[in-house]
């Protein structure tokens, strides 16, 4: 076993003979050890400078919302100028736009994403809508809200209605649902490929049969996580098809699918808008049971997403 | 004597079959006429099915593949459609006559005024860029300081739940905030400086750093763990601490990403709309302190544009106002790509 | 001597870099033809060209004419049948992320066969070729990937073999496998080259002694020199392939 002295610590033996310990760290390295400790503190600090008020703040959501959130607020609608009632024509109304947006740009999306993991080539073309994927989601939603008006809402005739405003959306879910396929696809090792072009199956076929059975799921992450984006947001909405006020039946069949691609629709998003600014006298208790429904919708798709990455995780084939 | 092997190619050079997808096997269906006379058309149904399938399978391919090619090259026509539609509507604005100088350089906006309507963008320009500087100097250092936490400081459980509240935060809609903005940070505000207004600058920068941490906290996290580890582990075994790994190493190792980082964050947080426009006030004017009102470039259009009529000049200008955005945002996305370009070919050299 | 596959002054560049310098060859047919040389010489480059699959690498630009049975390959119209004419075996073992039955019938299936008989047919007597059918007869419907390396290996022969190839190129076959199975595969191998024309890649100088009829030696890019196996190696024309096979360097 080595000695200090046998280690070049002590090499006359002097402090071992005094009776130190020469493994013990020195006054400089206390010090080191301390700086340490208050820089993890620092960033530990800053971390929970973002997570707490959060969590605060949206405890204090539920706190407030909490006299109104019940089944019937859910299921009853708007009444008495926005004043009463519950949210049910707005919730209908956002699923109708999440899932007609989403008709729209899974297809391109994923089709686009096959295309530029599979096909493209490494050239300047390939390099310009790499560019036009990361601009389309820089692009802030507000002027996605003007493109929607300038060329669904008056270039295509399709006046202000479900149809436009999904069609805006729709845009606006692109790059996203572009991009997760990306990874999805790029989550198949190269080798699977090789191997299947060497034994003469073409680049459809290979995709078809190789490639995309092991990324749907992938994808369909994707596409989940897309539909939790595209319900809160507004701006694209506001102008294109969302109104203030649409009423729809309380019950019966039509009360389940109320908005055709024509009309105008409501949408939690807006509603929350409209009640916190338009609406005289919207208890409270109404703006604050909106904004937890809203939110709880979207965290628990987000949640949904996540939940089926980490799952997927685990399941794969190679 | 047939052959039994069913990959026996038979008419080999046909040209006709581009996927490759013939080589029937040798046998054919056996042909069965019932009556004398009807077993030239069974045998030609047989013939003319397999044809169409092979006809079919060998068309549908090239089929597919260009719908995949177009998709893909939708991306490029959607970025210059929303140009192309922006500026048609926004040069109605500048046909009409309206004086650009005084645009970008007067900060009086008063498009309603009866007596002569004014469209100077600079105070609404200062609110947007006031309210993102306030929000990226509290969210650059909370949000790197929080990626440099979950990076390399925690690891396991901790971690990955850490991960999960921040994509969670990043989750929640900007209307939303908006409301917590306007609702809960405003009254807040107003107790503890005796402003006026609960909506200001303050408010609004505030919000918008929270909804910009989580990007600027995942991609610097990214950043961060592109760093080889053989940095990390060769800083160590020299005896430095780990604060002087990040300082000293890592932060410079990965520079490019972090600044890659903030820059999407300004990105999103110059985009803002909806909560700006609830927590900012509604005050056209140079801000003289973080409590005063503003109003943001964004949020005028959202505000606005509901009470305008197709065709004024109003309109086009805020379609004008939309451009403009578009443009900074363009900038912003495309110097972070090239930044980001810049680290692969950094990594890659 | 008839010559299978034949190049005519071919060159081949990545970008820049230079992967094959003016190579020109004949591989005669039905015999186990040796490519031997150092690292980055163009061996896996010169396979590449014999089926297209260096179409796939986007910065690959070639020159010269490449014939297979006669015809120049780039002018076959039906890219995949070409390739369906050719089998390759890579270095590290592949298995489809399919069942094991579906791993060797899938050239079969893009081919347009399928009926069950004939294919069950097919899949046995190629997993049989491949001497892995004992090992897996009664597993058929386990994942392909679950394999050992050395089965997986055997398995990418099979697949190799499943589309009844002319030509089966094997690039360095036996770097991330046992040495039994190397052994089985080279036995595997002494049959197919009555059927078949084999082109073995390995930088396994001894393997290529052991095998191949004729033998090439590569370095830079460039053919150093190709002659039978034995003169080669006994006593090689070039300084530069005596050193090589002396194991100077490489």
């Amino acid at each position: 076993m080595r000695t200090p002295v046998d280690a070049g610590l002590d090499p006359r033996g002097e402090r071992a003979s005094a009776g130190q310990d020469l493994f013990a760290p020195s006054a400089w390295e206390r010090w080191k050890g301390v700086k340490e400790k208050v820089a993890r503190l620092v960033f530990l600090g800053m971390t929970l400078a973002l997570v707490l008020p959060v969590v605060v703040i949206v405890g204090y959501l539920i706190f407030r919302a909490w006299p109104v959130l019940s089944l019937s607020f859910l299921l009853e609608n708007p009444r008495n100028y926005m004043t009463a009632g519950g949210i049910w024509a707005p919730l209908v109304g956002t699923f109708c736009l999440v899932f007609f947006s989403l008709l729209v740009a899974a297809p391109i999306g994923i089709l686009a994403g096959v295309y530029l993991n599979e096909y493209a080539r490494d050239n300047w073309l390939t390099r310009i809508i790499n560019l036009a994927v990361m601009n389309l989601a820089g692009v802030p939603s507000i002027v996605h809200g003007l493109f929607g008006v300038g060329a669904f809402v008056m270039f295509a005739h399709m006046g202000r209605s479900v149809l436009a405003a999904a069609c805006t959306l729709a845009v606006m879910s692109l790059p996203v649902i572009i991009t997760s396929t990306r990874e999805a696809l790029g989550a198949v090792p190269m080798a699977f490929r090789e191997a299947c072009w060497n034994v003469g199956a073409s680049r459809w076929q290979t995709v078809r049969t190789i490639v995309l059975p092991n990324s749907i799921s992938g994808m369909l992450t994707g596409v989940i996580f897309e539909v939790s984006r595209a319900a809160g947001e507004t701006a694209p909405i506001l102008f294109t098809g969302a109104v203030f006020f649409a009423p729809v039946p309380d019950h019966g069949w039509a009360s389940l699918f109320p908005y055709g691609p024509g009309d105008r629709c409501m949408a939690l998003s807006m509603h929350l808008f409209t009640l916190a600014t338009q609406v005289r006298d919207a208890p409270e208790s109404i703006q604050y049971g909106t904004a937890v429904v809203l939110m709880g919708l979207i965290l628990a798709v987000n949640g949904l997403s996540i939940g089926l990455r980490t799952y997927l995780r685990s399941r794969k084939r190679w | 004597m047939k052959s039994i092997d069913p990959m026996r190619r038979e008419g080999e050079a046909d040209g006709t079959d581009p996927a490759g997808t013939a080589a029937q096997p040798a046998c054919a269906a056996p042909v069965r006429p019932r009556r004398f006379g009807l077993r030239w058309l069974w045998a030609a149904r047989v013939r003319a099915w397999r044809w169409l399938v092979r006809f079919l399978r060998a068309a549908l391919e090239p089929v597919i593949e260009w719908t995949i090619r177009l998709c893909g090259w939708s991306a490029i026509l959607f970025v210059v459609a929303i140009f192309v539609f922006v500026f048609y509507w926004a040069s109605h604005a500048l046909w009409g006559g309206l004086d650009l100088v005084e645009f970008f350089t007067s900060p009086n906006w008063r498009p309603t005024s009866d007596v002569r309507p004014q469209y100077g963008i600079l105070a609404l320009m200062v609110g947007t860029l006031s309210v993102t500087v306030l929000a990226m100097a509290i969210a650059v250092p909370l949000g790197l300081g929080a990626a440099v936490y979950i990076s390399e400081f925690c690891s396991g459980r901790p971690k990955e739940t850490l991960k999960v509240v921040v994509e969670l935060l990043a989750a929640i809609p900007s209307v939303v905030w908006g409301f917590i903005g306007y609702m809960v940070l405003g009254p807040i505000i107003m107790d503890l400086t005796g402003a006026p207004v609960g909506v200001s600058l303050l408010n609004a920068g505030v919000v918008l750093a929270l909804m910009s941490v989580p990007i600027i906290v995942s991609v610097g996290e990214d950043a961060l763990k592109a760093v080889p580890d053989s940095y990390r582990e060769a800083a160590l075994a020299m005896g430095a601490s780990r604060w002087e790994v990040v300082y000293r190493v890592l932060f410079p190792a990965a520079k490019n990403g972090l600044l890659a980082a903030v820059l999407l964050g300004v990105g999103r947080a110059i985009g803002e709309t909806m909560a700006v426009l609830l927590c900012s006030g509604h005050a056209i004017q140079i801000p003289h302190s973080v409590l005063d009102p503003v109003r943001t470039l964004t949020a005028t259009i959202a505000a606005e544009l509901g009470e305008t009529v197709e065709g004024e000049m109003h309109y086009s200008v805020l379609f004008l106002i939309g451009l403009v955005l578009f443009a900074v945002t363009f900038v912003v996305n495309l110097i972070a790509d090239l930044v980001v370009k810049g680290i692969r070919r950094e990594n890659a050299g | 001597m008839d010559a299978h596959i034949r190049f005519n002054q071919v060159s081949v560049r990545y970008g820049a870099r230079p992967a094959l310098g003016d190579l020109s060859l004949e591989i005669p047919k039905n015999e186990v033809f040796g490519i031997i040389g150092p690292a980055n010489s163009g061996k896996t480059t010169l396979l590449k060209c014999i089926n297209r699959t260096i179409d796939f690498v986007s910065s690959a630009r070639v020159t010269g004419h490449v014939l297979v049975g006669g015809e120049d390959v780039y002018r076959i119209r039906n890219v995949c049948s070409l390739r369906r004419r050719v089998g390759m075996v890579f270095p590290l073992p592949v298995g489809l992320p399919l069942s094991v039955y579906e791993n060797v019938a899938y050239a079969p299936r893009r081919a347009g066969v399928y009926g069950r008989r004939e294919l069950d047919a097919l899949v046995e007597t190629c997993l049989r070729q491949a001497m892995l059918w004992d090992e897996v007869k009664d597993r058929l419907r386990m994942l392909g990937t679950r394999l050992s390396g050395g089965q997986q290996q055997r398995l990418t022969l099979a697949r190799a073999l499943s589309h009844r190839p002319e030509i089966l190129c094997l690039d360095e076959f036996s770097i991330a496998i046992d040495p039994v199975t190397t052994m089985k595969i080279e036995d595997i191998l002494r049959e197919l080259k009555q059927q078949m024309t084999i082109v073995l890649v390995t930088n396994l100088v001894q393997q290529a002694r052991r095998l191949a009829d004729r033998t090439a030696f590569l370095s830079g890019g460039r053919l150093i020199e190709v002659d039978q196996t034995e003169k080669l190696f006994e006593h090689p024309a070039e300084r530069l392939t005596e050193r090589y096979v002396n194991g100077d360097f490489g």
